[in-house]
């Protein structure tokens, strides 16, 4: 079961270094995008690497926003045009700088609030040492980590939820605002267009060329 | 040589944590601000690394001494829970207090503004919230623990911080219930008034030319 002391350590020290070279990376950002602005993340990803976009907007105008991905190559491995949620993934032909691109040059004046989830890389063991590589796994070993993997799902569709619900939220309390504004602005519409309504028609029939009491 | 080693690679390991994060490119005056919306004592820790365009090489200088960030975040009130300088790399921590969206803005700063000529700032940034924010190698050296011990420690910080959602869930849609309700009341109340209002106008209205119309004998 256990190697001898001299071979475990070298075992432990090329792990080491395969661990350094895979680092977890998933950015979350939820960001603001103004209107006619472009904004783009860049991000380094070797070859065979897998990567994922999930991108969704939470606030403004019809909830839409352009996005590409281009490779170092200058390819455009994505493009889409006014989407309100996509998921994108894709194993890196090339070693690079990858950028993604959120637009909203096609918007006159709505800002935009953006949420993306861009993940790259597989998640590195708990700490740097990977003896559990050398012999199987326990039981309790692989059940925890499958529970592990579990919540990190879990975790995820949480975040899905929250976005959903945080666009209906924001929309429920623009609604409330808007009710007060308009009702408010209706109102006063209302009294200003019945007393013109009747200082106009009391201006008809006085008119000084018209002879009051005859009337047609 | 083994627990050196280890260190060693510990601290290499950290050192590299940030080379290969997501950048952008922000202008000399530019404000960037990331929206974190988190339930109440979370912790969020951002690392960020920014590099100065050099006209002369054109590129990126690998790292510029005098360059500065100034950090500020926000808590769903608008209220300054963070506003501090840092210099050209930096960490910035704070534990949320309240529930909700928190703003954290980045500007650049720099204390040598001749540095700016070029107008370009690479900045790496990356942010990390609630149980991604535990150094697992550092608890485990720390309480001395196996690496199933560990493995549990971390499942109870992800259940803890999926626990601390879901009540963050529980407190928003019981604030979505309650707005969509004063919608709901104020729709109700403003379409009474207003039929009301209408209503009593057109009987004015009526009543006043009948008697103005009564006046001017065309009645």
């Amino acid at each position: 079961m256990t190697v001898t002391i001299p071979l475990f350590r070298c075992f432990l020290l090329f792990f080491h270094v395969v661990v350094v070279f895979h680092l977890v990376s998933a950015t979350e950002l939820t960001f603001e995008l103004a209107d006619d602005d472009i904004q783009c993340f860049f991000e380094e990803i070797e070859k065979g690497e897998k990567f994922s976009l999930d991108y969704q907007v939470i606030t403004g105008g019809n909830y839409d926003v352009d996005c590409s991905i281009v490779d170092p190559g200058a390819k455009v491995l994505y493009e889409e045009s006014k989407k309100q949620y996509d998921h994108f993934s894709h194993t890196a032909e090339k070693t690079g700088v990858y950028k993604v691109c959120f637009s909203n040059e096609f918007s006159t004046f709505s800002h935009k609030t953006v949420y993306f989830d861009l993940q790259t890389r597989e998640e590195p063991a708990l700490i740097p040492e990977m003896h559990n590589r050398v012999s199987a796994l326990t039981q309790m070993e692989s059940s925890s980590v499958l529970i592990h993997e579990i919540l990190k799902t879990i975790s995820e569709s949480q975040t899905h939820y929250r976005l959903r619900e945080a666009i209906d939220r924001i929309r429920a309390e623009e609604i409330h605002e808007h009710v007060m504004y308009w009702s408010v602005g209706e109102t006063l519409i209302l009294f200003v267009v019945s007393i013109s309504q009747v200082v106009m028609l009391k201006s008809f029939f006085t008119d000084k060329k018209s002879i009051p009491g005859l009337g047609f | 040589m083994s627990l050196f080693s280890q260190i060693a690679f510990i601290a290499l390991l950290c050192s590299l944590s940030l080379t290969r994060a997501l950048y952008f490119h922000i202008g000399e005056t530019e404000k960037k601000c990331f929206i974190e919306e988190i339930p109440d004592e979370t912790m969020v820790i951002g690392k960020y690394r920014t590099q100065l365009w050099d006209k002369q090489t054109a590129a990126f200088l690998p790292s510029t001494p005098g360059l500065g960030m100034h950090v500020e975040v926000k808590d769903p009130d608008t209220k300054v829970v963070l506003s501090r300088q840092y210099g050209a790399e930096g960490r910035f921590t704070f534990t949320s207090h309240t529930p909700g969206e928190h703003q954290i803005c980045l500007h650049s700063n720099s204390s040598k503004m001749a540095l700016f000529t070029g107008g370009k700032l690479r900045v790496h940034l990356d942010i990390q919230v609630g149980e991604h924010t535990n150094n697992y190698p550092e608890i485990a050296a720390k309480d001395k623990l196996t690496e199933l011990q560990l493995r549990v420690r971390q499942l109870l910080d992800q259940v803890e911080q999926i626990q601390k959602e879901q009540n963050y869930q529980r407190y928003r849609e019981e604030r979505f219930r309650m707005t969509s309700e004063s919608t709901n009341q104020r729709v109700l109340w403003w379409s009474i008034t207003q039929t009301v209002i209408l209503l009593i106008t057109g009987i004015w209205q009526m009543r006043h030319l009948k008697s103005f119309f009564e006046a001017k004998k065309l009645v």
